[in-house]
């Protein structure tokens, strides 16, 4: 398999990212993705990404959770074994609406987390891309997907253009991660491109 | 993009109004000749019942415009700049229904009639050890302080805050420091205003209006239920009127953004408000005391169960399901629908807790009180289109007008 190139640019204002992603997209080029160091309001729209179907998945969660619930305290305290307490009926509602509400937030919780983990592709061990280590700290890192008919030079002097501060073609790293941060590494030092 | 920053009340906007006002005025005539004017003292509670629940909850209603500008303004929220002189004109119809509102409690606590309000008649009280014991915060006496207390310190904070914000408009601020020292002294206010909120809707002047109808029952939430059902409707209120004057092209600088938050807001509360009724009802039914569960047996099992259940899905089923997606949250036909809907809910919400005390055998006729429902809409049109006319409709000089104009959710 081909390794993926990026192209990356870095830029190190708001104002000037909003007007990059747009002439970008613009022209044609595919926005891999935009990394930042913290969630940036309209960016996603800028960028023209779809809506997250995470909280459908959360609301499904939710209403298993509640089925859950009344499920399990239904056929336990009416039919599996029944116990007075205090007189009141076999099926009581009100008093399983309680475990019921935090089954239901349980569920949805839980549920997201892992949906999240899996939509990002979180794991531990799984490697991620990191074009710029500095995209942690203060700059907004953008990386577009290069194919084959891509003219390098054009693009990065495109993303020159634009405002970028430093612009790198980069390949993606295959393979499993084994502790990228054991090494010892200067982080403002651009990294050295290594083809697997 | 050109702003219209004057709002110009129209001829058909004020016949409306006009219109509401008069079909209000019939009805509680006609409620006063069908029952009020009946020589039976339990025909007559009906009659002030409505009036007495119409007004409690139309002044509540208005004056969460303020606790929603005092809150956020303590959160440093910025989003709600942009439709903010509506919150303010909102918030400007609490001395005008809470005169009316005095009026019409003191009515009934120093009238004959002692239906309502048990524990204003002395030869109950004489009789009646539970009211003895509480004697000393159901009195006529403390009763009249604390509605002139409550009422008239949400009046005059309010006057102060609608005249801090009014004051930038002509006069911009010059500096920094002076934007700091704007900024502080909003916050003060802002800051005494809560304080004065917690101690009358959030913890005592629901129990002196609405709880002590029952006056032997008791319950130590329930002035925050009563706080739950009217920010929501507050909210879906505020929300009522920003749509308006967005489909009359004003507010240009609010948007989806904006409409997105005061949806979440509603959201958010309609689920606060079943937490608390839903926990106010599980711990008296849990328990089951008589002396406590007297409150529910009207209500949730006897004849005003239809209204009890009905309210719960207006009021959290519909809100919930409807409101929980994004899309519908940013669309003006679903946010409209949803906040009528809940404004109708919690009055719904205010008339059982009104009338199961006065009637316990007979639902009323609930379409008198409807009638005197939208006597006081059309108050709240007219009083706050009026307020809206006369100023600018964008705070242009508040430091964070900026930041609800960028609002982004």
């Amino acid at each position: 398999m081909a390794v993926k190139k990026f192209i990356t640019g870095c830029f190190d204002d708001e104002a000037v990212l909003f007007p990059a992603v747009k002439q970008v997209r613009k022209k044609g080029y595919k926005i891999h993705d935009v990394f930042t160091p913290f969630p940036i309001h309209g960016l996603d729209k800028a960028m023209g990404l779809r809506d997250t179907s995470l909280h459908v998945a959360g609301f499904i969660y939710g209403i298993t959770g509640t089925a859950t619930a009344l499920g399990f305290i239904t056929w336990a305290l009416t039919y599996d074994w029944p116990i007075n307490f205090g007189g009141k009926p076999f099926f009581s509602l009100p008093a399983w609406i309680p475990i019921t509400f935090e089954l239901t937030v349980l569920f949805s919780a839980v549920g997201m987390v892992w949906t999240f983990c899996w939509l990002c592709q979180l794991a531990p061990f799984v490697k991620k891309d990191h074009f710029n280590p500095r995209s942690t700290d203060d700059l907004f890192v953008m990386a577009l997907e290069c194919t084959d008919k891509t003219n390098e030079a054009e693009s990065l002097s495109f993303l020159q253009s634009l405002g970028a501060k430093d612009v790198q073609v980069q390949h993606k790293e295959t393979g499993w991660w084994w502790g990228r941060y054991d090494k010892e590494r200067k982080i403002f030092e651009p990294k050295a491109e290594k083809v697997h | 993009m050109v702003i219209k920053e004057q709002f110009i009340v129209t001829k058909r906007y004020k016949m409306i109004s006009m219109l509401l006002m008069g079909i209000g005025i019939l009805a509680i005539i006609a409620l006063y000749f069908a029952h009020g004017s009946k020589s039976d003292p339990k025909e007559q509670a009906r009659f002030w019942g409505s009036l007495l629940q119409n007004s409690v909850y139309f002044l509540l209603l208005v004056n969460t415009a303020m606790f929603f500008i005092c809150s956020t303004i303590l959160s440093w929220g910025g989003w709600q700049m942009s439709f903010r002189r509506v919150t303010e004109a909102i918030s400007a119809c609490v001395p005008v229904i809470g005169v009316i509102c005095a009026a019409i409690l003191f009515a009934i606590v120093f009238g004959n009639n002692h239906e309502i309000y048990r524990w204003a008649d002395a030869k109950v009280v004489n009789e009646d050890e539970i009211i003895q014991f509480k004697s000393g915060f159901l009195n006529k006496g403390f009763f009249v302080g604390w509605t002139i207390f409550t009422i008239g310190s949400w009046a005059l904070i309010g006057w102060k805050m609608r005249k801090l914000s009014h004051s930038l408009d002509e006069k911009p601020l010059e500096s920094v420091e002076a934007g700091k020292k704007y900024m502080w002294k909003t916050t003060v206010w802002s800051a005494i205003y809560i304080v004065v909120f917690a101690l009358t809707v959030l913890s005592s002047t629901p129990w002196l209006w609405l709880m002590s109808i029952d006056a032997h029952w008791f319950s130590t939430m329930y002035s925050w239920y009563t706080f739950g059902s009217t920010y929501v409707a507050g909210i879906a209120l505020i929300t009522l009127f920003v749509v308006f004057l967005k489909n009359n092209d004003y507010l240009e600088l609010t948007n989806q953004e904006h409409l997105h938050d005061l949806g979440k807001f509603i959201f958010a509360f309609s689920i606060f408000w079943a937490y608390l009724w839903f926990d106010q009802f599980m711990l008296i039914w849990y328990a089951n005391i008589p002396e406590e569960t007297t409150y529910f047996m009207p209500r949730g099992y006897g004849i005003y169960s239809g209204i009890f259940w009905l309210m719960f899905i207006i009021n959290f089923v519909g809100p919930i399901l409807i409101l929980m997606s994004r899309g519908s949250k940013r669309n003006y036909a679903t946010i409209t629908f949803v906040s009528i809907s809940l404004v109708f809910g919690h009055w719904l919400d205010f008339f059982q807790m009104v009338f199961p005390g006065p009637n316990p055998d007979k639902v009323p006729m609930i379409l008198y009180d409807f009638g005197v429902a939208l006597g006081f809409s059309g108050l709240i049109m007219y009083v706050t289109g009026n307020v809206l006319s006369k100023s600018p409709l964008i705070v242009r000089n508040h430091p964070l007008i900026k930041e609800s104009i960028i609002h982004h959710t």
